[in-house]
């Protein structure tokens, strides 16, 4: 009697862990890779991994692109991808230089910086729902028009956000909590949370995920399609404007090429944080982790001593291993 | 319980459907007929909301006129559809599939995730018949088989209190067995007092469950009858007659 209790418990137990495991393949996954790469860093360079310096700077960098990564997450679920943010992050830091340099209320500059970037995620949706023009081939275009546009307002030139050094403003965007946490990773965490709940406990990502997954199928439904995919878009704009903001605030100085060299690194983490290409799955904590895998990268490998060549050559193999890793993963606990 | 009047539609200058008259009395089920190309999802189409006819076609429900008929508006008045597989979203768990596109949800869009897994949790074992330990309220609906696929599509549209239930070649890619529970659940829908409309190829399969046949073709109602004026033989006879010629004997 005992024991036929007993291994109906443990047959229970074991169905709670497997079913445990299947729901969250991919999210162990990642974890999982970031704790081989971290082992490995750690034992390549244990003087640099096991002093609070380097995660200082993960926490200072990642976030410049790890902001605009978790919105991404959402606009790859539903089966689009966005490359212009790169150039949006550069316009809204100009929006927000050319405010304050006119009214000299940081405040205001944000906000107009945070809707230049709004309206421009919003015209990639409207661009994509409305001549149904594939989304890669719309954000090449507006890529290339902003960063266009913001090479003829500026001329090329820069401009120094010195004005902005220690005021609130810029404590609470880039200063350091209690002199050890970067303001800008604790934003991340915010922004992440508030990705989370809008992906996965609000009627808008119950959308995003129906239309990644069965396009047709979410119309018939009745879900506003072209309503959710320019929200979807706006929200990556107005991350990316935030985060330009974020990298030029820590260098108090706006760049015109700010964004550049943002591109691969954002989309690494959606894709590397198991989100899939084809929509329809995807998860916040996933493109979370992510970021920083790809963020320890570059850092860990100069860290460990190899010479910075070796970044792409590690980058593109640890992308494919993970990705090989998950899908088996996911495979095995289908 | 539907009436369509003179309801056309036409796509550029391909004209789906021309002057359809077409309705659905209250505990019918109308078994609808076609080839393909023939206007039948075209049709449905209207009913739920998705397309608008073109000017001058009139459509009413319970006798009242509406003008403008989206799909939330089509589900509040009780249409509800059962699509081919493709009705659902396949890596969406099954919570999600059962309140595709209409999650239940508090004042700000928050979704109430634990009665949907509740709700759904109810209806797989009252309804759906899942006993099995492994299918969950989580599991992804793409590891379902084909008939357990249909049977939550049709689940999903009877627990909203559907009045008019369309069913759109709900039989395609399943097995005898699996098609079996489908037709059962067909005949099911007339006694719960509730009006169906069945779309199907094949009319061995309509045939037995519906209560009238409307036949379409190239757009247009080709004819329509009660079972009790034709046999299977004389309607497959005329379904012939009617791919070759375009009318209806």
């Amino acid at each position: 009697m005992d024991t036929q209790l007993d291994t109906r418990r443990k047959s229970d137990e074991r169905s709670a862990i497997s079913r445990f495991l299947r729901g969250y393949t991919l999210q162990i996954g990642i974890v999982f890779v970031a704790l081989l790469i971290w082992t490995f860093f750690a034992i390549g360079s244990p003087q640099t991994f096991f002093s609070y310096n380097i995660y200082r700077a993960f926490m200072s960098t990642t976030p410049f692109f790890a902001i605009v990564a978790l919105p991404m997450t959402l606009v790859v679920v539903t089966g689009e991808i966005d490359l212009s943010f790169t150039s949006i992050m550069s316009f809204g830091v100009l929006v927000f230089a050319t405010v304050m340099t006119f009214t000299g209320n940081l405040w205001l500059a944000m906000l107009a910086c945070l809707v230049a970037g709004f309206l421009a995620g919003l015209l990639n949706g409207y661009l994509i729902v409305a001549f149904g023009v594939p989304s890669l081939v719309v954000t090449i275009g507006t890529q290339f028009f902003w960063r266009g546009a913001v090479q003829v307002l500026t001329g090329g030139n820069g401009a120094s956000l010195l004005a902005t050094r220690d005021t609130f403003f810029y404590n609470l965007l880039v200063g350091r909590l209690f002199g050890l946490i970067p303001m800008q990773m604790v934003w991340t965490v915010v922004i992440a949370v508030l990705t989370w709940v809008f992906l996965n406990r609000h009627r808008f990502g119950a959308h995003v995920y129906l239309i990644g997954d069965n396009m047709e199928s979410a119309r018939l439904m009745g879900v506003n399609v072209a309503q959710r995919k320019m929200l979807v878009f706006a929200w990556v704009g107005i991350a990316a404007a935030l985060a330009g903001l974020i990298a030029s605030l820590e260098v108090t100085y706006y760049w015109p090429t700010l964004g550049e060299g943002y591109l691969l690194n954002t989309l690494s983490s959606v894709f590397l944080g198991g989100t899939s290409v084809f929509g329809g799955s995807g998860t916040v904590f996933g493109t979370f982790v992510a970021s920083f895998i790809i963020g320890a990268i570059n850092a860990g490998i100069v860290a460990v001593g190899l010479s910075g060549f070796w970044t792409q050559l590690i980058y593109g193999l640890i992308i494919v291993l993970s990705v090989i890793l998950q899908t088996v993963i996911g495979k095995r606990f289908a | 319980m539907l009436r369509l009047v003179n309801v056309s539609k036409s796509f550029g200058e391909v004209k789906s459907l021309q002057n359809v008259n077409f309705e659905v009395w209250p505990g019918e089920v109308v078994g609808l007929l076609g080839d393909n190309g023939a206007g039948k999802s075209t049709l449905v189409k209207i009913i739920t909301g998705y397309h608008q006819p073109d000017p001058g076609g009139e459509i009413y429900f319970h006798g009242r006129r509406v003008e403008q008929l989206s799909v939330p508006e089509a589900r509040k008045l009780g249409v509800e559809t059962v699509y081919q597989e493709k009705a659902l979203a396949d890596k969406q768990s099954l919570w999600r599939n059962i309140f595709m596109g209409r999650e239940l949800a508090g004042k700000f869009g928050f979704l109430d995730v634990k009665r949907m897994r509740r709700e759904t949790e109810e209806l797989m074992t009252s309804k759906m018949g899942f006993t099995s330990k492994a299918v969950t309220t989580d599991t992804p609906v793409r590891t379902l088989s084909g008939g357990e696929r249909q049977g939550v599509a049709i689940t999903r549209a009877l627990y909203f209190q559907a009045q008019l239930i369309i069913l759109d070649e709900p039989t395609m890619a399943l097995s005898l067995s699996e098609t079996r529970k489908v037709l059962d659940f067909v005949t099911s829908i007339p006694k719960a007092g509730k009006s169906a409309i069945f779309i199907d190829h094949n009319i061995f399969h309509v045939y037995p469950v519906v209560d009238r046949i409307v036949v379409l073709d190239r757009g247009r109602i080709a004819g329509e009858f009660t079972k009790a004026e034709v046999t299977l033989d004389e309607l497959i006879d005329r379904l012939y007659h009617v791919a070759k010629t375009g009318v209806l004997r």
